[in-house]
This record gives C-alpha cells, sequence and structure tokens, in this order.
C-alpha cells in the first residue's frame, strides 16, 4: 500500500503540472471563463480552447489510442492528470459524453476509416457528440425505447422521439440506439447507428429543468436518413452495443459536481448562528465529519478500483457507488448548508455565501440522482451484478415488443 | 500509487483466514458467550504460536518485526471471526503503548512476553457512563502509588499488566495526565468482572488503592500519549469492525438467497437487494477509510490523526449499519439466541465504544481538520 508516487508517475505528475503552469488559464482568466454565472456559448467557445489547447499538448483524452490522438496512459495516470488538472479552473463540460461514451462505443464498432474521420476532431474538441437512448416510455427500462428503424435500400428510416439527451442543442453528432424489429423481445430487436445531429427531420427542443436552466433535450427525429454505413453492430445487436456505452458511461461519471465536505465545511467556519460560529455547533460537526468519510471514502474507493484496474482487473458494477453516494451527499450538503443560511437561505443568486452554490446545487441534485442511472437502478445493479441476489422477475422477457401491455 | 495490501500481504491474509476459520468456528465464540470461560484461552496460545501477538514487535524482543500492514490484515480476520481473545487489549493498546513510550528496559521488559503470548495487557482508561477526559479522570498517583477505580476495562479481569491513565497529583488537564504500568496481579489492585452488552469479551472494574505504578512515558504527557495511542489503534480497530460488518453482509446475502417466502428468494425483492446494496456500499466506503488510515499508520504519516478519525467513523457507522441491517434480513430468526447476528451486533456496539463513541470522533475529526486549514 503507497499513497505515494512510483518514480515514473511523479515524472507524468511532474510533467503534467509543468505543462498546466504553462497552458492553464491564469486564475483571473480562469475566473472569467468559469462555467458559473456565463452563457452557454460563452462556456462552450472557452471549453473548445481548453480542449484544443490541450489536445495539441498531447493531454487529451489520456486512455485512448495513440492512432486517434490519445496517449494510451495508464489508469492511474488519469487520475494523477484529474488532480493536477483540478488544481486549475480550466473551463469544464461539454465532452464528457463524446469522449467518455461515444468514442469508445466508435471505437469498439466503427470501421477504420470511420474512426479516423470522427474520433480526432472529437478528440481536439472540434465535434461534440450526444448519447440518444432515453425515450418518454424508456427511461431506467433503457431497451424498451420504441423509436422505429426501418430498412430502405443503402438507407434507415428513423421516427420517434428521444428525451434527456443532454447538449443535444450543441452536439454535431449522436449515437443512437432504436427499434428495428417490434415482433421480437425488446432487447432483440434493437439496431445502433451514430447520426448527424444536422440531418434533415431532426428537431430539438430544449427541456427547463427545476433549475431554470435548460443542460437536455427531447430530439425529435421525422423520416431522418441514416446511411447503412454508419450501422454500429449487426442488425439486432443494438442492446449488445449499448452495453458498451453504458458500460463506460460508468468509469465517465465521476463525482457530483458542486458543494460537498469541502464548500460545507468552509460554510459553517462563515456562517452564524444564534449562540455563534456554526463549526462550534455539535450537529454541525456531527454532520461535517459524515460528509467527510463518505466524500474521502469515494475518494479512496476510487483509487481502489484504479489500482484494480493498473492490475490488470476490467472495471466492473462496483463503480456504481461513486454517483450513488455522490449525488446524495450533494443533495444533504445543499440542503443543510442552506439550513445553516436559515432565513435568508431562500434568497437564490450569486451575493449569497459560497457565491449561492448552495441554492444551486439544492435545484439540481435531485437530477445527479436520476441521469445516468437512477438511485434504484444502481442499488439493482449492485446487489444483481455484485453481491449476487436474483435479478428483478421481468415478465417482459419472452414477449414480441409489440405485444407488451403499454401505459402513460 | 497503489492502494491494496501486496501479494505477500494477501497471502498472510489466506493463512490467517483458515487458521482462524479452523481454530474459531462460531461454536468456539458461543462457549464464551455462555460463560464457561473469560477467553478462548487454547485460540490464544495457537495465536500467540502463529508469531501474531508480536507481528509488529522487533526482532530483538522475539517478534515477528514485520509493519502495521500486516498487522491490519490479522485485524480484519480477527474481526470477521469475532475472536474471543485480547488481542486488542494486548497487541493495540498494551504494545503499541509501549513501542510509543515505554523506556529500553520496559521494553525489554515486557515486549518479549507479549510476543510469546505469556503476558495479556489491558488499558485503564474510563471511569464510568462519561466521556473520559482531562477533566474528568480522577485516578491519581502519588509516590508511585495509584489510586482509583477504572471501568469498564476490557480484559480488565484476565490480563496480566495495565497501562492505567492517571492524574500526578492535584493538577487538572491535559499536562496533569501521566500514563502508569500496573502489575495487576500485585498489591493493591481488586478486580470485579462485570456484565457487558458483549460477553464474547471479557470486561472488569478495576480498583486500585495505593498499587505500585510505574510511569510510562514522560509526566504530563499523558494526555497526548493517548491520543497518539488511540489514532494508531483507532486504525487497527477499524480492520476488525470492517471485517465483522464484511461478514455480517456475507450472512444477509446467504440469507437472503437461501429464504423463500411469496413463492421467491427474498433476496429477489427489491426492499431487502437495497437494503444488501446499502450495506455493501457502508462497508466499501469504510474499507476504503480504513486503507487510508493503514497507509497512514504504516508511514507515520503527518495525516494520521485525520486518516484515523477517518478510519474509525466510517468503520464504526458501517459495522454498526451491518450489524443490525442483518438481524432485519433475517426476520423472527435474526433476533434468537441461537442465529448468530446478535454476536455481531454485541461486538459491533463494543468496538464502536471500547475507543471511545463515533459522536466523540466525530468531534475530534473536525477539530482537527480545522488545525490542519488553520496551519495550511
Amino acid at each position: 500500500m503507497n499513497f505515494d508516487d512510483t518514480p515514473q508517475e511523479a515524472a507524468f505528475r511532474a510533467a503534467a503540472r509543468t505543462w498546466l503552469e504553462a497552458n492553464a488559464p491564469a486564475p483571473e482568466e480562469a475566473k472569467r471563463m468559469g462555467r458559473e454565472n456565463l452563457d452557454e456559448a460563452t462556456a462552450l467557445k472557452a471549453a473548445r480552447a481548453w480542449q484544443s489547447r490541450k489536445a495539441a499538448g498531447g493531454w487529451a483524452c489520456l486512455h485512448w489510442p495513440k492512432a486517434y490522438g490519445g496517449r494510451e496512459a495508464t489508469p492511474i495516470e488519469r487520475v494523477i492528470w484529474e488532480q493536477e488538472e483540478s488544481r486549475f479552473a480550466v473551463p469544464r463540460g461539454f465532452f464528457e459524453i463524446g469522449l467518455g461514451m461515444c468514442g469508445p462505443t466508435m471505437m469498439m464498432y466503427a470501421t477504420e476509416a470511420q474512426k479516423q474521420h470522427y474520433l480526432p476532431p472529437m478528440l481536439r474538441g472540434e465535434t461534440i457528440w450526444c448519447q440518444l437512448f432515453s425515450e418518454p416510455s424508456a427511461g431506467s427500462d433503457v431497451a424498451g425505447l420504441r423509436m422505429r428503424a426501418v430498412r430502405d435500400g443503402d438507407d434507415w428510416v428513423i421516427n420517434g422521439q428521444k428525451i434527456w439527451t443532454s447538449g443535444a442543442h450543441y452536439s454535431d453528432f449522436g449515437i443512437l440506439v432504436t427499434r428495428s424489429d417490434p415482433t421480437v423481445p425488446k432487447h432483440k430487436g434493437l439496431t445502433f447507428f451514430f447520426v448527424d445531429m444536422k440531418s434533415p427531420g431532426i428537431t430539438i427542443k430544449p427541456i427547463k429543468q427545476i433549475s431554470g436552466t435548460s443542460n437536455f433535450n427531447e430530439v425529435f427525429f421525422e423520416d431522418v436518413r441514416i446511411p447503412d454505413a454508419q450501422r454500429l453492430g449487426d442488425v439486432g445487436q443494438g442492446w449488445t452495443v449499448s452495453l458498451t456505452t453504458l458500460m463506460n458511461e460508468r468509469l465517465a461519471v465521476g463525482d457530483a459536481p458542486g458543494p460537498g465536505f469541502d464548500e460545507a465545511f468552509a460554510l459553517a467556519r462563515e456562517v452564524l448562528l444564534e449562540d455563534g460560529p456554526a463549526i462550534r455547533n455539535p450537529e454541525v460537526r456531527q454532520r461535517l465529519a459524515e460528509w467527510y468519510v463518505q466524500s474521502r471514502g469515494l475518494k479512496y474507493t476510487k483509487f481502489r478500483g484504479m489500482t484494480a484496474l493498473s492490475r490488470g482487473a476490467t472495471p466492473g458494477p462496483e463503480a456504481s457507488i461513486t454517483k450513488l453516494v455522490s449525488a446524495n451527499v450533494l443533495q444533504s450538503v445543499a440542503n443543510f448548508g442552506m439550513d445553516l443560511q436559515d432565513m435568508g437561505g431562500v434568497v437564490h443568486g450569486t451575493g449569497q455565501p459560497a457565491a449561492g452554490l448552495f441554492q444551486q446545487a439544492l435545484l439540481y441534485s435531485p437530477g445527479l440522482r436520476i441521469a445516468g442511472g437512477t438511485d434504484e437502478i444502481l442499488r439493482n445493479i449492485i446487489a444483481e451484478r455484485v453481491l449476487g441476489l436474483p435479478p428483478d422477475i421481468r415478465v417482459d422477457k419472452d414477449i414480441a415488443f409489440n405485444a407488451l401491455p403499454t401505459g402513460r | 500509487m497503489d492502494f491494496d495490501f501486496s501479494d505477500d500481504q494477501n497471502t498472510l491474509r489466506e493463512s490467517a483466514r483458515r487458521f482462524l476459520t479452523d481454530r474459531c468456528p462460531r461454536d468456539a465464540v458461543r462457549r464464551i458467550l455462555e460463560g464457561v470461560a473469560p477467553f478462548d484461552r487454547e485460540l490464544w496460545r495457537g495465536v500467540a504460536d502463529m508469531g501474531w501477538t508480536g507481528i509488529t514487535i522487533p526482532e530483538e524482543h522475539g517478534g515477528l518485526g514485520l509493519g502495521h500492514l500486516d498487522l491490519c490484515v490479522i485485524a480484519e480476520e480477527m474481526g470477521r471471526v469475532l475472536a474471543p481473545v485480547p488481542f486488542a487489549s494486548t497487541v493495540y493498546l498494551f504494545a503499541e503503548a509501549l513501542m510509543l513510550a515505554g523506556s529500553a528496559a520496559q521494553r525489554a521488559k515486557f515486549l518479549p512476553r507479549i510476543a510469546a503470548g505469556d503476558l495479556i495487557g489491558c488499558l485503564g482508561l474510563a471511569e464510568g457512563a462519561q466521556a473520559p477526559s482531562p477533566r474528568n479522570i480522577e485516578a491519581r498517583v502519588e509516590g508511585g502509588a495509584l489510586t482509583g477505580t477504572k471501568t469498564a476495562v476490557t480484559d480488565g479481569d484476565i490480563a496480566d499488566a495495565a497501562i492505567v491513565v492517571a492524574r500526578s497529583g492535584a493538577e487538572r488537564g491535559p499536562r496533569g495526565l501521566g500514563l502508569y504500568l500496573v502489575d495487576l496481579t500485585g498489591p493493591g489492585v481488586t478486580r470485579t468482572t462485570i456484565k457487558t452488552i458483549d460477553p464474547t469479551r471479557s470486561h472488569a472494574q478495576i480498583s486500585f488503592d495505593g498499587a505500585p505504578a510505574e510511569l510510562l512515558g514522560a509526566a504530563g504527557d499523558g494526555w497526548a500519549l493517548v491520543e497518539k495511542l488511540f489514532d494508531r489503534a483507532a486504525v487497527l480497530f477499524a480492520f476488525e469492525q470492517v471485517g465483522g460488518a464484511q461478514v455480517c453482509l456475507e450472512m444477509a446475502k446467504d440469507y437472503a438467497l437461501s429464504r423463500y417466502a411469496f413463492g421467491r428468494q427474498i433476496g429477489s425483492f427489491q426492499a431487502i437487494k437495497h437494503k444488501l446494496a446499502d450495506m455493501y456500499v457502508a462497508v466499501e466506503l469504510a474499507r476504503s477509510n480504513a486503507y487510508y488510515g493503514a497507509w497512514a499508520l504504516s508511514t507515520d504519516a503527518a495525516e494520521l490523526p485525520v486518516a484515523a478519525a477517518g478510519a474509525r467513523i466510517a468503520a464504526t457507522d458501517a459495522q454498526w449499519l451491518a450489524s443490525k441491517e442483518n438481524i432485519q434480513v433475517h426476520g423472527g430468526m435474526g433476533y434468537t439466541w441461537e442465529t448468530d447476528c446478535h454476536l455481531h451486533y454485541r461486538r459491533a456496539k463494543h468496538l464502536g465504544l471500547a475507543l471511545g463513541s463515533n459522536r466523540r470522533w466525530k468531534d475530534a475529526l473536525i477539530s482537527r481538520l480545522e488545525a490542519a486549514n488553520a496551519a495550511a
């Protein structure tokens, strides 16, 4: 057990730090570029610039093959890079889904020519990708989707609706799972594609969330034509391809962004309760301690996972812990942080303590407990895939999709 | 970076698990529970013969001279089987205190006997149902004679020697305290075995009436030493607790797979699955915090006070959760004397208090983070 760098890791860290110090935006610039309080177009521009600079320096997509611009870095090197990059207030967001989920899926199923064509621009931040999975009637039950794909010569004709598609409104391409055969059970009739988001027949409508912002969308497909050459995997094998994406999602979805222990600790030192600083209050101290051990427990669990990967293990369903715990901690921290601000805690805006982070997090944390797998689905994954408990009873398993009862 | 035990340590774990599964089956624990003996003397002898009582004791004193990571491995296995032996008292507390503060003569006198399994040690700190603190320790030493009462002292009735926290003279506060070595078989010592919530571990009230007491470490360093000692022991206790919590999860899982209701395995119901998932999450987070503590302990890192508190808090909460939910998953059977769930439930609470309550550790953690923050 060693929490220190090996000589090779230390050299990698030093190189990363040197490059970041020379290239990362200065704190003042970073503040201007920070995503908070910026309109999306400005934030996107900043994020693209940073991604492009990273790509030019060879620091984008560390784990990707060198052939597509990556670095073939080890899992530990990825952690080191994340640690070093997080010391700088660099613009984040926009690329995680493409680089973390779409890219790996393309690598597994696209032709070599397609990979050469699509992957490097994705890595450089020139193209943005989204993932078109969920539908109004298929959220946690992803394989229950209904978007129809009908073969027409060299093309497929797509009709239907996707929903909760993060970033569709600024994406150039998307990966898409459709139903090509409704007469077989649900997992067997799916076919997977990638699609140009500017294709005729695609309409994107942003969804206004409870936070008041719109990060995801409804996407309508009306007679959208996709060439068969853009099919990923065999006809009817769409579920297998989707699993590749979902496995990578588990690796890509990290900690919940937003206030955690450190912000709650700082707030407790700043605000006054009726009998003095909040940090002196016994109940506050107990709660802080619990969040501390949860957040550090997650951090070291992640490091244990990376150690296992570096010893040759494959990423397993154990990683479901991360989002389950971090989204819940975020919501409790947001709630308690606002309680500490007492009657004034209702005020939403950057004039609040911690620039209103707790208020913001109160409104977006419910979404994090749903996105990328609900708490309930994640618990099922842990129970079934890690602990080996029996799967839920699936009454739709052997029934043709078009014979399934449907409700709302 | 490497967040796991080494191959050698994993080999040690396997042999420890084989040995303890064989030598400490559940009916051995139950014999102690039923009051046949205060502890499992045969197992204790076996543990000593394996070298584990001297695992971190230097070879010059008859120990194996291994590191604390190896001791963490053993601790987790001890926790898994609920070993009814004075391992924690003797190894994590008594021996650690000697290695932390003992003079050359004191080490030479005690360490070889501990390594050989010939001496059981214990720690006398608490004086009843209140959080021990520099302000409320009443035991005192004057002219080398100790007077006062300590309770509850884990293994106090079977130990040969104790390290006792006591005041010297009238001064109250941290600087007025010292650690004292006391021969429990000598004059001025009266011991009463007391009943506790965990009868698989032996406890006593010890009254000292002018018992000869020898200072351990410098006078006035007592409280600082207690804190140092507890930080080190907290990591070792955390591994026992993680081992115990893990077994509760395994018991609950096995039961959920073998018990049928409404025509199905109860483990197929989401209410049970989700409960088990939550137990798993708590155990894993505790294990990760314990690993960090193990690293800090084995390298004597500056982070040890924070890492130890994190390990202690997470492990105490996880073992409590796992042991109570294990009973719940077992239903009515879980509440019977004959099912083993209560052994874990009892041990979880014993371990959760034996080094001070989580309320106190959580408060201490925040104080330590405040101090670290102020220093930064």
